[in-house]
């Protein structure tokens, strides 16, 4: 089977500083695969390389296609939904405008009507938040939007940076409930970076493991769960 | 009192030249948080070339349309050909580039069509209702096409969806690119729609100050000052500072001797200085809200 | 890795110091160079070139007024050339109504330029980039009328003419000449007094300022201080170069210090470096000779060139010429480092 999502020997540079130094990993269809690791391992930078937002090198594949070196914009109208670090809401948009925006690339309104709906129904409080300035959302909410908002796009792939970032354990709990839904419900795949490395390893079927830049354990959850010395040394739980 | 009146209602149909060119001025700024200073100059061209449409035999309102759409694709043509290039240099080169650009027009308008003043027909008839000395058909004309183009851009921002994309890369480029809002074009599509309101306030400011190159040199202190009173970012707001500025220069230039005519714009400008001081972000301007 | 012993240190941290000794040799002989070269010109050049020149350097004196205030305090004007009129006004009026001679206004109209700099920058401190920019274009579009307005002071539109300045002491040379020598004296004391300034605790407040408002302000630099001494040090030097061109003029008129004026000098100051004190010299050189440079290529619509000529120097050298310059400076001196 083809892999949905295929980094081979990716390099990313910040200027002249190389952030990722050669990174394999692949993400099958249907599959929640995490990237795990500490502070400035790497995380972001993958999913920033995927998306065209920094200087690559390598071959990044989606669905067979080579996507390397395309633009931003044009990476999400292949169907791969970007949760950026910090939730990149539009802050001065209402809630309704932003999940309007996710759609931004297709043309099938009644579609879009029928997501929208179901967003609020994975989100209840978005829908009471309908009217209101993003801005002035919680945390959690702003979270839930930005996941709405992918969702807008019908994406295949889901790309999700830490989102559970600064946010109470009860709403990370719920968020990550909704995000197995939308996996099993809707068939999207995910790419999960995440640094609570508990939750996410329950998540994910598969993990991989970078440090300063570079891969250096990946496999199956479940055995790597099992395994008490990576437990311990990489996952600290 | 009569004075009063007829000096509001002339500063009324003065404040909606400012008004349009301001909200041209908006269109820009708000995905690019610039003031283009060519702005003006842009108007002034296409006045030019909706001359030359009328003069070669083309009724009025055809004239209008096509000039519309000539800006339109023209603006759009000048920011992916002679912005794009410096996008990312400081500010101030960016400045300089406007500056060009205003020499630039005004200079080739020169050269292409002289320094003679012309007479530009306006489409609303001569006089005025029911032959009131207060304010002619022109103007009051004037004043409606002025609303009319906001309540267009009121329709598009609010509803349509490149409006929606277009205020959403104003806020944030790379959450738009991340839904897959193609940024240049939209920053191509705000300078488009900033030189078609342009060449509405020059059609209309024509038959009033007769066409010449240096038309709108001063009009673009007045929009500019007119756009930050109402808050840089609010079409709606840009209009009602159009119009305050309007009256308000009327009003000083009436009322106040030693004023006069010399330095009622140093007057309004004063003014409006005066309210920015007290509230920065403008009459209707936002101030951001959000969670830290 | 490998540890370097002590001697080893040293020797590098030797190497690196005679490369910026001699680096510095270098610039002071570049620096003495452009002076002798400045003082040579007159008599290379016909009368009205040196005319010209003279132009160059006191445009250039209000370019680093207004890189002072803008570039390096970050408080941008387009209105500058109001306080070049104040100066110009200054000596026309100290010259024509009280035969006061032309060397003694100098220092009036830079002292006014430095009150009324100070007065403006007051509410000025209020405004920011955009508000700060249409208040001063506002003066600069006010300062022809208020010139008209008060005609018994100014003469109004028919302007104030004074007479050229005798050459001194009997020396060998054409009125154009000194006056060039002149103010060139007063250019170069006026670039040493801002290199030094800009290197002191003021400067270091501009740049702080200009930089992070707030966190200098919390370190204890008082902004609501430093903020107008920049404008009135601005002013200042724009109110000796309003002098100087009344001096090399001999005519002052409202309708030559409109927006046009102010316009100019920013272009000048942008291409020729905002946060620099050299590229206010290479700011007047562009201001004065872009426009001849223009009309020789096209004399049907010169400002055209002029703008296309704007427009491709941004391209080229988006920071000015001085930005260049320095970029291709470190090159060099990277490249030293590398080979020591």
């Amino acid at each position: 089977m083809v892999a949905m999502l295929e980094l081979k020997n990716v390099e990313a540079f910040y200027g002249p500083i190389r952030a990722l130094h050669g990174i394999s990993l692949s993400v099958e269809q249907g599959g929640i695969v995490t990237v795990l690791g500490a502070n400035g391992a790497g995380k972001t930078t993958t999913l920033r390389a995927i998306c065209g937002m920094i200087k690559t090198t390598g071959s990044i594949k989606f669905e067979g296609r080579e996507i390397f070196g395309k633009l931003t914009e044009s990476v999400a109208r292949l169907g791969i939904a970007h949760v950026p670090e910090g939730r990149g809401t539009f802050e001065k948009l209402t809630t309704e405008e932003n999940l309007r925006l996710g759609a931004f690339t297709r043309r099938d309104r009644n579609a879009v009507a029928e997501d929208m709906d179901r967003v609020y129904g994975y989100f209840p409080v978005l829908a009471e938040r309908r009217e209101q300035q993003a801005g002035t959302l919680s945390g959690g909410e702003q979270q839930m939007l930005a996941i709405g908002r992918a969702l807008m796009l019908r994406p295949r792939l889901m790309l999700l940076d830490e989102p559970s970032f600064g946010l109470a354990p009860m709403i990370v709990q719920e968020i990550f409930r909704i995000m197995r839904s939308i996996n099993e419900n809707d068939g999207v795949s995910m790419l999960l970076v995440e640094q609570n490395a508990a939750l996410a390893m329950d998540l994910a079927d598969q993990a991989f493991l970078l440090e300063t830049g570079e891969v250096v354990m990946s496999g199956d959850t479940k055995t790597m769960k099992e395994d008490e010395s990576i437990r311990t040394s990489y996952l600290g739980y | 009192m009569e004075i009063f009146l007829q000096q509001v209602l002339s500063g009324l149909a003065t404040g909606a030249i400012y008004a349009s060119l301001a909200l041209a001025l908006v269109m820009i700024y708000q995905t690019t948080e610039l003031i283009n200073f060519a702005q003006g100059e842009m108007a002034m061209f296409s006045t030019y070339i909706a001359w030359a449409l009328i003069n070669a035999g083309m009724p009025y309102w055809a004239a209008f349309f096509l000039t519309i759409g000539i800006s339109f694709v023209g603006g759009m043509a000048i920011e992916r050909i002679i912005i794009r290039p410096v996008e990312k240099a400081p500010v101030l080169a960016l400045v300089i580039v406007f500056i060009g650009l205003l020499v630039i027009f005004n200079s080739l308008a020169g050269w292409l069509w002289t320094y003679t003043i012309k007479e530009f027909p306006s489409p609303f008839p001569v006089g005025s209702p029911g032959g009131n000395t207060y304010i002619g058909f022109h103007q009051l004309g004037m004043i409606g096409v002025t609303l009319l183009v906001l309540l267009f851009l009121y329709l598009f921002f609010r509803f349509a969806p490149l409006g929606l994309a277009l205020r959403a890369v104003a806020q944030n480029p790379v959450s738009s690119r991340l839904v897959g809002v193609r940024v240049g074009w939209m920053l191509a599509l705000g300078w488009g729609l900033a030189a078609a309101v342009g060449a509405v306030a020059g059609m209309m400011v024509a038959p009033r100050l007769f066409l010449d190159p240096n038309m709108m040199g001063g009009v673009l202190l007045y929009a500019f000052a007119a756009a930050l009173l109402g808050g840089t970012t609010s079409p709606l707001g840009a209009v009602i500072g159009g119009f305050t500025l309007g009256v308000l220069e009327n009003l000083a230039g009436t009322y106040i001797p030693f004023i006069g005519t010399e330095l009622k714009l140093a007057f309004a400008l004063g003014i409006i200085i005066l309210v920015l001081l007290v509230r920065p972000q403008g009459l209707l301007g936002k101030k951001i809200v959000a969670r830290v | 890795m490998a540890v370097d012993t002590i001697e080893e240190k040293l020797a590098t941290r030797h190497a690196q110091s005679q490369l910026e000794a001699k680096l510095a040799f270098y610039k002071r002989i570049g620096l003495i160079g452009l002076i002798i070269f400045a003082v040579a010109l007159p008599f290379l050049v016909s009368d009205f070139r040196t005319f010209q020149f003279t132009r160059v350097l006191y445009i250039s004196i209000a370019v680093l007024g207004l890189n002072i205030l803008s570039g390096y305090n970050g408080q941008f004007s387009l209105g500058h050339g109001a306080f070049i009129a104040l100066g110009a006004y200054v000596a026309a009026i100290m010259m024509d109504r009280w035969g006061v001679p032309y060397y003694l206004t100098i220092i009036p109209a830079g002292l006014i330029g430095f009150i009324f700099g100070f007065l403006i920058g007051l509410p000025a401190r209020r405004l920011e980039g955009l508000y700060l920019a249409l208040a001063t274009f506002g003066l600069a579009l006010a300062t022809p009328q208020i010139l008209k307005k008060f005609e018994i002071i100014t003469m109004g539109v028919q302007g104030i003419v004074v007479d050229k300045p005798e050459v001194p002491f009997g020396l060998p040379i054409s009125q154009d000449q000194w006056l060039y020598f002149f103010t060139l004296m007063i250019l170069l004391v006026l670039f040493w007094a801002a290199r030094n300034l800009l290197r002191a605790r003021t400067g270091r407040a501009f740049v702080a300022i200009r930089d992070h408002h707030m966190a200098a302000e919390s370190m204890g630099v008082n902004a609501g201080f430093y903020k107008p001494l920049a404008f009135a040090i601005g002013g200042a030097y724009a109110g000796v170069a309003g002098a100087l061109a009344t001096i090399t003029i001999q005519f002052v008129a409202p309708d030559s210090f409109g927006v046009f004026l102010s316009i100019t000098l920013l272009v000048g100051s942008v291409i020729g470096g905002i946060a620099s004190i050299g590229g206010a010299i290479f700011g007047g050189i562009a201001i004065v000779f872009i426009p001849n440079v223009a009309e020789e290529i096209s004399k049907a619509a010169p400002w055209a060139i002029y703008g296309v000529i704007l427009i491709l120097f941004m391209y080229a050298m988006p920071s000015g010429i001085m930005g260049f310059i320095n970029m291709l400076w470190r090159g060099y001196v990277k490249r030293l480092l590398t080979r020591t």
